[in-house]
């Protein structure tokens, strides 16, 4: 293990963070009160984020090798180990996941009242998941995490879920399933391929032959567009998140469907990099159909919640178009807009929560006026409104800019075309906030109406704080965020354009016709 | 010089004091942090004019913004002639028309969200003008346009202010589309965004090719049409002029400040700023000369019908608008700057006095329910007169001086040029038309509203009336800083000031031809008011049966041709069609979805027929186990 920075502080702290949250969930096993249950999950959600911290700290920003690496044997004989460890591409997802877990908990202390415990034990099993998944650097691991987040999402969608919550709930799981298990195959046949070995590094320093590394790409890519979801496998996405509760809801889109492009840059883009060039005009025509289809889509939702979904797909378009785009600016702008669009759509999400708790109705021509009842919300969520639409000064902006600059200049039109996604997410996001917040009120939320409707609270202001303070912190200074990729990214990028088969684009030709 | 960065921070200081505690605790006293906070910027804005006149250009990088691989641009401000001159107008407009909304919006719940956006209006402005890349420029351009959303729909239990809020962000989101694009370019050409890089560098590109989605262009004409593009939407331009009418569902010292003295001219301040750019590329020149000569013709015919009092007003800011473009499409930089100079004087004059009237009558807008108010509210009528006597160009008003070096150097600029000017007087004879209209319509003859409204006819208060003499002032005196050389040598100071940023302009005439153009524009400026009178005052019927007899020309002029209407059945309808019934009923619903139903269905269906077989029946397992048996056999046996 030569080629990596083994982990030098004195205790284990990637395994911490993935551990902690499991202990907290075996503790909640034994608890009853609901009211201990959601303390207890609060305190292990905070921990597990403050024992992250010194990764950020102690990360070395000049280098693009595997940090803070522990090793140790797990099934020898099939060359299986536990290897954990973060580069500059999955650290900020490490802290993604750690932050709105925390706010999962907090946005859930008055709206889940049943089932308490299991609700909290299957957040925090979320967590631990979520964290081994981007911590992982073996393939046994990696997919062990991996399945393991299917059911307690499973769970949170069709237990706690909305009136649909059964269908959206089976969908969301085959739908999944369907693409990790052609995963796991092309994880078979790597293994194999590799010299019998499931290491991560090792298989993305291999050269595979051309016939091989296509069929790969193709296994790898169900598993990870459904997951991101691209155009045309995103139906999923819609239902899920809208019937999700709240807390479904955020890490659904703060993080779970990051995982998918999260595996376009960490296997398929160093494992198969000729097969990534050769798929690349398919991918980037695929990502700017997403930005613009997902945009339409959401000019004719009636639910304030499935509309928030629908962007997604159009958000996410724009994080695979960047990836795809293979420079510089594009790849980080995409995994920078990862992690915006955790911020913002988690935001917006915790926020539409709030409000439903409220009016219980997610029926956009139900609302307006609101700006009058309830000021507060209407301010933040003006934030987000415009964070979302990529407004200079927010976090959506500099992600967007990135993209749209790396996207230019890779392929001209689809930097053009993917600009007219700016114009869509503008129309459609100021219709939704006109329709929620002008004009005069609905009779039924009216302060003395039927519904009274009171403005956000001490605890809801903090839930959302620490995201707010985020879209202004990476609008304005992203630099702290973009300074732990570059290295990353770099090596990545030499590592896609640089192989066997740069430049033999005949032989690569040639290959696709004996397929066809 | 670190304390330049002040001028912009401290209006958005204010804004979050406004915006956090102006609900609860400062409520009706916002002014009294807004007011010392753009007085500060103020001050700063005078004290740097007089360091830049002194020789001194600011240009700093206060920290670096976005660092990806070679793409690097930082946070920096810069302060050249150019922008000392916008600083000076923002700021000096910004604080009148500050003073005045004390008066205005006196009593308004939403009293301190109003001063809390505008001095977020303020700030955003100041770094448009201040910014020394084009990102930074781009931030303040989009920020004046989000608090541009905030004003106009201020009162946003209007569905009308909200509809409207919501066009102007969405069509300068047209434009910022073509804008933003023409930054990437400009980064991928140049290396940078900084403007001196940038212009530093402007020739040795002349004149190269680059393929764009296929053709061949030529690069600088490329870049600058698509920065003209963020211009012609942010400055109200055909084809994207269709917001700014709308845009005065805003309160009255918001059409004043943003959408007529500043945010609005931002466009001219963009290609005035990058004349190096344009100079280069004669094709995007007489672009940005016909679209601004184009749009003052036909943004003035607009207004000759109108009936709305702040609409026709904006009219006129467009059609003026459409003058500045045409100065700078012809080369005469300065003059256009000059002309947004003296415009913002003069146009915020015209509003704020229309706002008064508007307030007199409690929020009456129509003119044709005013009439006779000259009696009532002498002030206002006196500064009214004068705002139209500026924008009219009557000598020895702001107007006249530089509405008179545009049509003097459009004169110059070749056969084109004739054309442009022609335009141009054209124009100037519509604009003297309806800008007499509005002041006969709205304070000769009798009044015409309810004897309710009559009896609370008043003139404005002091804190409304002082901000309006002071730009009177401004409206008759500013243009003396740029007095042309066939009146006075070395009067044209603004033009020198200038000429480090802006250059020169070309071409030289006879003094023959410059007092022909003179007084021809003079001319028309008070044929247009004779007119005016004629059908207004005197035979008020002619106008009546003008109307009727022309009926289409009249319509199709008070429908302003129908461009709305157009966007709407070409545009938007077809949009809002597609996504419900297309891709969402169509792709999403049927196909997607039926295919991702339809595979566990078929599967379903499948394994219904499949468990049909497994009847449990051991007999008739029992016969097919055996006729299974005997086929093999029999398969087995056939084959030796």
């Amino acid at each position: 293990m030569d080629n990596v920075i083994m982990n030098n502080l004195d205790y284990p702290i990637l395994s911490w963070t993935v551990l902690l949250p499991v202990f907290g969930s075996l503790l909640l096993l034994f608890m009853q009160n609901a009211r201990a249950v959601r303390w207890t999950a609060l305190i292990f959600t905070l921990l597990t984020f403050a024992i992250s911290l010194p990764l950020l700290t102690q990360f070395d920003k000049g280098t693009h090798l595997m940090q803070f690496v522990e090793k140790h044997e797990w099934i020898p004989s099939w060359g299986i180990n536990y290897i954990i460890g973060i580069d500059g591409i999955s650290i900020l997802f490490v802290f993604l996941t750690t932050i709105l877990s925390i706010l999962c908990v907090l946005v859930s202390w008055n709206s889940i009242n049943t089932r308490v415990r299991e609700f909290h034990i299957a957040i925090l099993a979320m967590e631990a998941a979520m964290v081994g998944v981007f911590v992982s650097l073996d393939f046994f691991l990696f997919y062990l995490f991996w399945e393991a987040m299917l059911i307690p999402m499973f769970l949170l969608i069709g237990v706690w879920g909305g009136a649909n919550k059964l269908y959206a709930s089976i969908k969301f799981f085959l739908y999944t399933l369907v693409g990790s298990v052609l995963m796991l195959v092309g994880i078979v046949v790597l293994y194999f391929a590799g010299g019998k070995t499931l290491d991560i590094l090792t298989l993305s320093t291999l050269s595979l032959p051309m016939g091989l590394q296509f069929w790969l790409f193709l296994a790898f890519f169900a598993a990870f567009a459904v997951k991101v979801p691209m155009f045309p496998v995103h139906t999923w996405l819609p239902d899920a998140h809208t019937e999700a509760p709240t807390a479904g809801s955020v890490i659904l889109a703060g993080v779970l469907i990051k995982m998918g492009a999260y595996g376009f840059l960490r296997f398929s883009m160093p494992m198969l990099p000729d097969a990534t060039r050769l798929f690349i005009p398919v991918l980037m025509v695929l990502s700017v159909v997403a930005i613009i289809y997902g945009a339409l889509v959401c000019f004719a939702q009636k639910d304030f919640k499935r509309l928030i979904a629908y962007s997604s797909v159009s958000h996410m378009g724009f994080v695979t178009l960047g990836l795809f785009a293979m420079n510089t600016q594009g790849v980080e702008g995409g995994i920078l807009q990862m992690i915006n669009h955790g911020i913002i759509t988690g935001a917006m999400f915790l926020m539409i929560g709030m409000i439903y708790e409220r009016t219980h109705t997610r029926v956009i021509s139900e609302y307006g006026g609101f700006a009058k009842i309830v000021p507060w919300y209407a301010g933040l969520f003006c934030i987000l409104t415009f964070a979302s639409v990529g407004l200079p000064g927010t976090n959506g902006f500099v992600g967007e800019f990135l993209i749209i600059f790396g996207a230019f200049k890779a392929k001209q039109i689809i930097g053009v075309l993917s600009a007219l996604g700016i114009i869509l997410g503008a129309g459609y996001m100021l219709r939704l906030y006109q329709d929620i917040f002008f004009q005069d009120a609905a009779p039924d939320f009216e302060k003395k109406g039927k519904h009274p409707v009171w403005d956000l609270d001490m605890r809801e202001v903090l839930t959302l704080a620490p995201l707010l303070l985020l879209v202004f912190w990476i609008g304005f200074y992203p630099n702290t965020f973009l300074s732990y990729m570059h290295a990353s990214v770099e090596h990545l990028i030499s590592r896609v354009n640089y192989t066997a088969y740069a430049g033999q684009e005949n032989l690569i030709a040639k290959y696709i016709m004996e397929i066809f | 010089m670190i304390k330049y960065t002040l001028i912009p921070l401290l209006p958005l200081i204010a804004f979050v004091i406004n915006i956090l505690f102006g609900r609860n605790y400062i409520r009706d006293k916002a002014h009294w942090v807004a007011i010392p906070a753009i007085v500060g910027s103020l001050l700063l804005a005078i004290s740097a004019f007089f360091d830049v006149a002194g020789g001194n250009v600011i240009n700093i990088n206060v920290y670096d913004w976005i660092v990806s691989g070679d793409f690097n641009v930082s946070a920096g401000l810069m302060i050249d002639q150019l922008t000392a001159i916008m600083l000076l107008v923002v700021t000096i407009c910004g604080t009148l028309i500050f003073i005045y909304s004390v008066g205005y919006m006196h009593g308004d719940e939403g009293y301190y969200r109003f001063f809390a956006y505008l001095c977020l209006f303020i700030f955003s402005m100041l770094v448009l003008v201040m910014g020394n890349n084009f990102l930074v420029m781009y931030f303040g351009w989009e920020a004046v346009g989000l608090c541009s959303y905030f004003l106009i729909g201020f009162w946003f239990n209007k569905k009308s202010a909200g509809d409207a809020g919501k066009k102007a962000f969405i069509v300068n989101r047209f434009g910022d589309f073509g804008f933003g694009l023409g930054v990437i370019l400009i980064f991928l050409t140049f290396g940078t965004l900084d403007f001196v890089g940038v212009f530093g560098q402007a020739g040795s590109f002349a004149g190269q090719t680059i393929n764009f989605l296929g053709w061949e262009v030529d690069l600088v004409t490329l870049i600058c049409l698509l920065l003209f593009c963020g211009a012609v939407g942010k400055s109200a331009q055909l084809p994207l002029h269709v917001w700014l009418p709308d845009a005065m569902e805003g309160p009255t010292p918001v059409s004043a400040l943003i959408h007529a003295a500043t945010m609005v001219t931002a466009g001219v301040f963009m290609v005035a700023r990058c004349n190096p750019l344009f100079i280069e590329s004669p094709i995007a020149m007489n672009t940005v000369a016909i679209v601004g000569g184009v749009t003052a013709i036909f943004a003035a015919t607009i207004a000759l019908v109108q009936n709305d009092i702040k609409r026709v007003i904006a009219y006129s800011t467009v059609s003026q608008l459409g003058y500045m473009f045409l100065a700078l499409g012809v080369g005469a930089f300065s003059a256009g700057v000059f002309h947004l100079y003296t415009h913002a004087f003069f146009k915020a004059l015209l509003f704020l006095a229309s706002g008064s009237v508007i307030h007199a009558l409690h929020n009456e807008q129509d003119m044709r329910n005013m009439g006779g108010l000259k009696k009532y509210m002498p002030i206002t009528y006196a500064v009214f007169i004068i705002g139209t006597l500026s924008i009219t160009g009557i000598f020895p008003f702001a107007g006249f001086f530089s509405k008179d070096e545009i049509l003097w150097r459009a004169f110059l600029a070749g056969d084109m040029g004739k054309f442009l000017w022609l335009l141009g007087t054209i124009a100037a004879l519509l604009t003297s038309f309806y800008s007499w209209r509005l002041i006969f319509m709205t304070f000769h003859g009798d009044f015409r509203g309810t004897s309710e409204q009559e009896h609370h006819l008043h003139e404005s208060p002091k804190v409304i009336t002082v901000p309006l003499m002071i730009l009177a002032v401004g409206a008759v005196a500013a243009g003396w800083v740029g007095i042309p050389p066939l009146f006075m040598e070395h009067g044209d100071k603004i033009g020198e000031f200038l000429a480090p940023v802006l250059g020169h302009p070309s071409g030289h005439g006879t003094h023959a031809q410059e007092w022909f153009v003179v007084g021809i524009s003079s001319l028309v400026a008070v044929l247009g008011g004779i007119v005016a009178y004629v059908m207004y005052v005197k035979k008020t019927d002619i106008a009546g049966k003008i109307a009727s007899a022309f009926k289409p020309v009249h319509a199709l002029l008070y429908n302003k041709y129908y461009v709305d209407e157009l966007y709407d059945t070409t545009l938007i309808q077809p949009v809002m069609k597609a996504s419900d019934k297309v891709i969402l009923g169509f792709i999403d619903k049927t196909i997607i979805e039926g295919i991702v139903n339809g595979i566990p269905n078929v599967i379903g269906v499948f394994s219904r027929k499949l468990r049909t077989i497994q009847t449990g029946v051991f007999g008739s397992y029992g016969l097919a186990m055996t006729v299974g048996a005997l086929c093999i056999i029999g398969y087995l046996f056939f084959q030796r």
